[in-house]
């Protein structure tokens, strides 16, 4: 694979990524983390992953332009000296690439270094797939698997068709397309803690699809919607493992799946 | 009544204030002017930009597919005859009404003597109007009809059968053609009262969302194309 | 009828809209419908995409030039013998319809479907003056008959079935005979029309509203599939316009790159059954029409937008495409938002116009999938829109006291790293510890909203920054997770 961006062709060391590692992985999932590095170290890129804490979009969907403003400052110096900035995430992702540069509108200091800033940044599959070129990944899963486009991945950075060219060079997996996969899970960040009811109507809807399909595997590259998915599945008694599809590419869709219960601790 | 000179200064000076002008603006005014002027026709989706005989064609498939039915007539002299024919299978009374328009009043009307044609505006007791129109227009199957003192809209609208007589030489690409047209006709841009495009019978969706034929309007819009294309 | 405000109470709304069946069911089967039709019909024309640029275009062109081609449209009116009326808010336009059906002595106004026309609440108005409204729109009929109101901007009874209409018009229509078949659809429509169809030949005005209002001939464009609104103001005495001031186009060219996405938004059709121009009244040897023709435009605070953010709602051709396609709407219908517009457009809508202290939860009450945006045939940034909303009521403190601290606690946190790691550290050792067992809470403090229904996922152990670091300190590189 190459890197064909105008900076990189200049010099042949490999681009330096870093990895937003988003706070919903960092907290509950760090497995995604680990498999997102693999991805990229897989593809010949040398990750880092700087201090962080939040792109700041639970501030921004709720008004607070000051607390985003802040974030956004804080996300862009910490990660602006990478030659690329990552995240297994649309949403995290597509705030940044696609609402940070509203935030510094009029400021003359800032957008040239927010748009700068902005181009570097992608979702994981998207970045794997348009920016370095990768067309297959070396995994293994076993299983039926059915692919939820998440909204903003999907509106905000055109994420649908990578996901799916990669996943179709994982060994023994057969993707099987979920009938409304474009239509939203109901999470919606805050919309699901201030409107759980509707919420809940919404991803009942969407359990309904993934169930019809007949996958034993959900994934999706968000995982806000697929804790909220999965949780509905599990309250629902449902047999359907739910996975972070970065998880799937890098091979390690072996461990406990959203919501599964740990293996036993050894020893 | 007019609306009082304060409620309109108010709206228009509120438009002005949060627009920020004074409409004594120059440039603006000659934009606008401009705009006016020049009436440009926008995005023309390349669908009806055929020869006439395939623009023709589309017409047809266009006009059916909005559920109009249609006979395609060699020359105005069969249209009482085809009217008689389209009556009568149908199981319709033999009795209609039209305007006094000349192009309607020319017809061959003694070919078909056991039609019963009337002349005037419709009340609702009609079963069969017909009406004679501007023009076609192929892009969407559309009619464009114009009231005036020979062709009441109300024939359009209250009768439980529309036939309408369209030219094949009327039948244009699209709107905008028809509007040149238009414009041509009523060079002093006094528009007829109406103007009525009308793209197959009558329909609502409002029970179930499901289609069905014969609201409010017609039932049935039948078409008879006459002659071939300019 | 006019409708009382209860977005205030959109939540307890929600709740009984989603404990509805009948309204559950209704939503269900017309939802996919308006989805499929209008794919089918953009995938026929590969123009689309261009044609609504050029439509936003025209209405960011007009909007800009406002006050001008306003003037234009009057004077072109007034040259056709018609009458204009400038209404300054609901009040006021009111008065300026009700006065003119006065002078005419009017008994009964025929309408057809306007929402500008519920916005005023005219109906009740006209009642309480002894005039009485009589909707002709199919939908609108049922709805009116019911006393409701709208629950959609294209379709007003979609949150019924064929049941209740026909129990509805055997309530009404007592004239006609009790045994009579109404099984089928077809006898239910043409029931209605045998009805409607005296009331249109009485009515003494007709009042309609407008899709598009031309500025180059002072035309008033008004669409319909079922031809209610040609009757309504071919029939009566006068035929009166009621339309917003931010329906204005240039020229009928540009009325028609708007005609071109509006009825393939809204219906799927390539161009509606009845798109008429009304250009003024009865000319001298007319044989028919109304004698007299008004346009009352309603400003009701639409100029004020102009200036802000909201300005690009004011492109809106009111297509419905956004509710269509919004899962919010298609989850709770159209009623459960509280006023006269519903869905992504009424969310950006309502605030303005009752207020955004008791419209709150209609720019809160969307997922941000940005679906209404990806459809509209205008291109109006409905998210960016209903965010601006967000940001009033939390600039002026008006969100809820639960929501404002526990975001103040949690950007606190943010916004200091060196605490917020330690913090979310330990936060999710402490969870994973509890749930680590079953990999999942069936119950949660503060996310009781979420494990009513949902289970929540147990966090893995570490946070992916501290095991990162643990990593980078013993020179592992970051292959795999922890064991
Ligand atoms: S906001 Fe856009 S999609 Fe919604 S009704 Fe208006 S024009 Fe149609």
């Amino acid at each position: 694979m190459t890197a064909s961006s105008a900076s990189d062709a200049a010099s042949s060391r490999p681009p330096r990524v870093g990895l937003f590692v988003t706070c919903l992985v960092d907290t509950i999932r760090p497995s995604v983390g680990f498999a997102a590095v693999k991805l990229l170290e897989d593809a010949g890129c040398d990750v880092d992953v700087p201090r962080q804490t939040c792109c700041g979009q639970p501030a921004f969907n709720s008004g607070d332009r000051v607390t985003t403003r802040a974030l956004a400052e804080k996300t862009i110096a910490a990660f602006e000296s990478f030659d690329y900035v990552v995240a297994p995430s649309g949403s995290c992702a597509g705030m940044i690439k696609t609402h940070y540069p509203e935030l510094f509108v009029g400021e003359p200091d800032w957008s040239g270094r927010v748009e700068r800033f902005c181009a570097k940044v992608f979702e994981l599959t998207s970045f794997l797939v348009d920016v370095l070129g990768v067309t297959r990944v070396e995994a293994r899963y076993d299983g039926t698997v059915t692919y939820h486009d998440s909204c903003s991945g999907l509106r905000e950075l055109q994420v649908k068709a990578q996901p799916r060219q990669l996943l179709a060079s994982v060994e023994g997996l057969a993707l099987t397309e979920l009938a409304d996969s474009d239509t939203c899970c109901g999470f919606g960040g805050t919309f699901c803690v201030k409107y759980p009811m509707v919420s809940d109507a919404i991803v009942g809807k969407k359990a309904d699809n993934i169930l019809a399909s007949g996958a034993d595997t959900l994934l999706a590259g968000d995982l806000g919607c697929l804790m909220n998915m999965a949780g509905k599945l599990q309250r629902q008694g449902r047999d359907v493992a739910v996975r972070h599809v970065a998880e799937v590419l890098a091979g390690m869709g072996d461990g406990p799946a959203i919501g599964a219960p740990a293996p036993a601790k050894k020893g | 009544m007019t609306s009082t000179p304060s409620s309109r200064d108010t709206v228009l000076a509120s438009v002005r204030r949060a627009l920020g002008v004074t409409s004594r603006e120059a440039p603006r005014r000659q934009e606008v002017e401009a705009r006016l002027a020049s009436h440009p026709a926008g995005v023309i989706p390349a669908r009806a930009q055929l020869p006439p005989a395939e623009r023709l064609e589309l017409f047809k498939a266009m006009a059916l597919g909005a559920a109009s039915s249609l006979d395609h007539l060699a020359s105005a002299a069969e249209v009482p005859g085809a009217i008689a024919a389209y009556l009568s299978t149908r199981d319709l009374p033999l009795k209609l009404l039209r305007g006094a328009d000349p192009r309607l009043a020319a017809l061959p009307w003694s070919s078909a003597p056991q039609i019963d044609v009337w002349i005037g505006p419709s009340d609702g007791r009609q079963p069969v109007g017909l009406s004679h129109a501007f023009a076609g227009i192929a892009e969407s199957g559309t009619l464009v009809l114009f009231s005036g003192a020979d062709n009441p809209t109300t024939l359009n609208f209250l009768p439980d059968h529309h036939l309408v007589v369209l030219e094949a030489k009327d039948v244009v690409a699209d709107y905008e053609t028809a509007w040149a047209r238009v414009r041509a006709q009523f060079p002093d841009g006094q528009l007829p009262r109406a103007i009525n495009m009308i793209t197959g019978p009558s329909r609502s969706a409002d029970i179930e969302q499901t289609l069905l034929l014969g609201a409010h309007g017609p039932r049935s819009l039948h078409v008879l194309l006459v002659g071939a294309p300019s | 009828m006019s409708v009382a405000i209860t977005s205030p109470e959109f939540k307890q709304n929600a709740t009984e809209a989603l404990a509805d069946p009948q309204l559950q069911a209704a939503l269900a089967k017309a939802g996919p419908g308006f989805v499929g039709k209008r794919r089918d019909a953009i995938a026929k024309l590969p123009e689309f995409d261009a044609l609504r640029d050029s439509v936003r275009d025209i209405k960011n062109h007009t909007l800009a030039h406002l006050d001008l081609y306003l003037e234009r449209f009057e004077e072109k009116v007034r040259e056709a013998g018609g009458q204009v009326h400038f209404a300054v808010d609901a009040a006021e336009a009111r008065e300026i319809i009700t006065g003119i059906c006065q002078r005419l002595d009017a008994r009964t106004v025929t309408k057809s479907k306007s929402m500008v026309s519920e916005e005023i609440g005219i109906n009740d108005h006209l009642a309480a003056a002894g005039i009485t409204p009589v909707e002709t729109d199919l939908g609108e009929y049922i709805i009116q008959i019911r006393g409701e109101s709208p629950s959609h901007i294209i379709a007003p009874a979609i949150h019924l079935n064929k049941d209740q209409v026909e129990a509805d018009f055997r309530r009404v229509h007592t004239d006609l005979p009790a045994d009579r078949d109404l099984v089928e659809p077809t006898a239910l429509l043409a029931e209605a029309r045998g009805e409607l169809r005296q009331r249109f030949l009485a009515a003494d005005v007709g009042l309609t509203g407008a899709n598009v209002l031309v500025a180059e001939t002072g035309a008033a464009v008004i669409v319909t599939n079922e031809g209610n609104a040609d009757l309504t103001q071919t029939l009566p005495k006068a035929h009166i316009v009621l339309a917003s001031i931010e329906k204005l186009v240039p020229t009928l060219e540009d009325a028609h790159q708007l005609l071109r996405v509006l009825a393939r938004s809204a219906s799927g059709q390539d161009m509606s059954v009845y798109t008429t121009f009304a250009c003024g009244p009865r000319r001298a040897l007319d044989p028919d029409g109304p004698g007299e023709f008004h346009v009352v435009l309603l400003d009701n605070g639409r100029s004020a937008m102009l200036g802000g953010t909201l300005k690009e709602m004011l492109r809106c051709i009111r297509c419905g495409a956004c509710m269509n396609h919004c899962p919010v709407y298609q989850s709770v219908g159209g009623h459960a938002y509280g006023w006269v517009y519903p869905g992504p457009m009424g969310s950006v809508l309502t605030p303005a116009m009752i207020g955004i202290d008791k419209g709150a939860n209609l720019p809160n009450a969307s997922t941000f999938c940005g679906r209404c945006e990806e459809v509209c045939p205008v291109r109006i940034p409905l998210p960016k829109l209903l965010r601006h909303w967000r940001q009033q009521e939390f600039e002026r403190h008006l969100t809820p006291a639960p929501q404002r601290y526990g975001l103040k606690l949690w950007a606190f946190l943010a916004r200091n790293g060196w605490l917020y790691r330690p913090a979310t550290r330990l936060a999710m050792r402490a969870l994973s510890l509890f749930g680590r067992d079953k990999g999942r809470f069936a119950s949660m403090p503060l996310a009781g909203g979420w494990t009513a229904t949902r289970d929540f996922p147990a966090p893995e152990g570490d946070t992916f920054q501290a095991q990162w670091r643990a990593r980078k300190a013993a020179g592992t590189t970051s292959r795999s997770p922890a064991p």
